[in-house]
């Protein structure tokens, strides 16, 4: 069953026989079952995966282990990365945390090994070549499934950040055509391009010809993000609106100077309400002219 | 999913198969909407200097996994007359006017990792990459 | 691919209905240009709306459409450009100064007609 058509990759670094690991792998695979079950037995002992059922831990245990011993005979480890995606993104849900995963993925590494131990301990040389064989390639999943896991939690962390940011700057719509956008707290790179994003898909969807970006409440921002701002209000006018800043800081000001910006061309007011006085203002001509919207 | 995908360049319909491409892997990658345009608007830039500046070359487009992140790698070779001075191509020249620039540092700001290779009768590669949040 | 060019009031009105190549931006050009003067036409709109990206070459080509039209004695309103592709265009530094754009072709017409409403009470 142990297929010898191409020799462990893992196996081959280390330069010995793949004959070894092909055998090593066969008595893992004729051991199944018992492996398995001695597996789960101690995960339960650990008291580890807590969240899921007994059945719910056979049935993810069998996988892992199946495609435990796959890794260790073909050495392949970007199927062992994909499974190890695949396995996060099932468990990351349901709450099992990091030194749950590296713990049962140890477990697992000390429940074949023993059974190793106890199949070759008549040979010393023997088993030494055995554990030769799989010491390195076993640790080498471990720290493959430990890392996916890892990397797998701090997309998802990432993934809920954006959605928080997104839910804290909504676009109002006050009355016909005006909008307004009310910013608040720091602006990195990330939140400015999302900030983007909502207030030209607003400008679109409320066909606004007005928008009221409030900055009160952002206490300052570096050049980049200064920058996007800018890019706002241009890419704001692309779509026929113009775009009122308000609440802008002297610091804020300042950076904008910094980067190039005339603010006299820049449409800004002292605050939120100035600002939406203004908009009244311009969307009392029917049409907008093309030199309101000033590009910095 | 395909991981990689080569698309000549030889005349002004590859340049919007190569964009359309681009877009197609970018979505399968769920990018952000807007990270799509960018990424076909930089494609664009690249495959357009490759007809302008050295008449064929090809776009090779293809998914890169780094550091447990997912991305996107495109990479435009020619082997056309070469940039003589890369850092001034890489200067801002654009003004909305029509300023003749190579479309490089446009590219570049869609883009978060940028790469270009160049040698004066030789050809040019530029690499460029974006990666998903 | 051949962009319709239809006629309204004294205004002309193109609108884009697939992907455009290089080639086909400047037969458009200059399409439009000319029947700007055969038709002395006071307005072009050219409706991107189903644009989903525009890159330099076409910012450009738009530029210098709506100069050459102004020196017909007409006046030029993009409209449509979508809020990915603006995000795109001002981050490549191309902003279409100088020329007018509006958000659809509605807002399009009503800001030709407030010009020349303008005009011709003059």
């Amino acid at each position: 069953m142990a297929s010898r058509a191409t020799p462990s990759k893992i196996g081959h670094a280390i330069g010995h026989a793949p004959d070894v690991l092909s055998e090593l792998v066969s008595h893992l695979r004729e051991h199944r079952t018992q492996l398995r079950e001695e597996w789960v037995r101690r995960i339960t002992e650990s008291r580890l995966l807590t969240a899921m059922s007994k059945e719910e831990i056979f049935a993810e245990a069998t996988s892992v282990f199946d495609n435990y011993v796959e890794v260790l005979e073909t050495g392949s480890v970007e199927a062992l990365q994909a499974y190890a995606r695949n396995l996060s993104e099932r468990i990351i849900p349901r709450g099992v945390d990091t030194p749950e995963v590296l713990g049962i993925v140890l477990l697992l590494r000390d429940v074949l090994a023993r059974s190793l131990f106890e199949k070759y301990q008549a040979d010393f040389g023997l088993l030494n070549r055995v554990l030769d064989a799989y010491e390195p390639a076993a640790n080498r999943i471990a720290t493959t499934v430990a890392v996916g896991f890892v990397q797998e939690r701090e997309r998802v962390i990432r993934q809920q950040q954006e959605a928080i940011r997104e839910l804290s700057t909504p676009v109002l719509q006050v009355r016909e055509r005006l909008l307004i956008l009310p910013i608040i707290g720091i602006v990195d790179s990330e939140r400015a391009r999302q900030l983007t994003e909502q207030l030209l898909r607003g400008v679109r969807s409320n066909r606004a010809k007005v928008v009221v970006m409030d900055i009160t409440g952002v206490p300052s921002v570096d050049k980049t993000v200064a920058n996007h701002f800018v890019q706002t209000v241009e890419a704001a006018r692309l779509l026929g609106a113009t775009v009122i800043v308000t609440g802008l800081s002297p610091e804020i000001a300042g950076t904008l100077v910094t980067i190039g910006v005339d603010l006299s061309k820049m449409n800004t007011v002292g605050d939120l309400q100035g600002g939406i006085e203004e908009a009244e203002r311009l969307l009392g001509y029917r049409v907008r002219s093309a030199e309101l919207g000033k590009d910095a | 999913m395909e991981t990689e995908r080569r698309i000549r360049i030889t005349k002004d319909t590859d340049i919007v198969a190569a964009r359309e491409e681009g877009r197609t892997f970018g979505a399968a990658l769920r990018f952000p909407s807007s990270d799509l345009t960018f990424l076909s608007v930089a494609i664009s830039e690249l495959a357009r200097n490759i007809l302008t500046y050295a008449g064929s070359g090809e776009i090779a487009i293809s998914v890169e996994r780094r550091n447990g992140r997912t991305g996107l790698s495109v990479v435009a070779r020619d082997e056309g007359p070469g940039i003589d001075d890369i850092h001034l191509a890489m200067q801002d020249g654009y003004s909305t006017s029509g300023s003749l620039g190579l479309g490089l540092p446009g590219a570049r700001r869609l883009m978060d990792d940028f790469d270009i290779w160049s040698e004066p009768g030789k050809g040019t590669v530029v690499t460029m990459r974006k990666w998903t949040r | 691919m051949h962009v319709p060019i239809l006629k309204q009031g004294g205004y002309l009105i193109a609108s884009i209905q697939s992907s455009l190549t290089d080639s086909d931006l400047l037969q458009l050009r200059d399409n439009l240009v000319e029947q700007v003067g055969k038709f002395r036409a006071q307005g072009v709109i050219v409706d991107v709306t189903v644009l989903d990206v525009m890159d330099s070459f076409a910012v450009r080509t738009l530029s210098t459409l709506a100069h050459m039209v102004t020196l017909r004695g007409a006046e030029t309103v993009i409209v449509g450009i979508q809020p990915d592709v603006a995000f795109a265009m001002v981050r490549l530094g191309l902003t279409l100064m100088g020329v007018t754009t509006a958000l659809d072709l509605e807002e399009g017409l009503a800001y030709l007609k407030g010009r020349h409403d303008g005009r011709n009470e003059a």
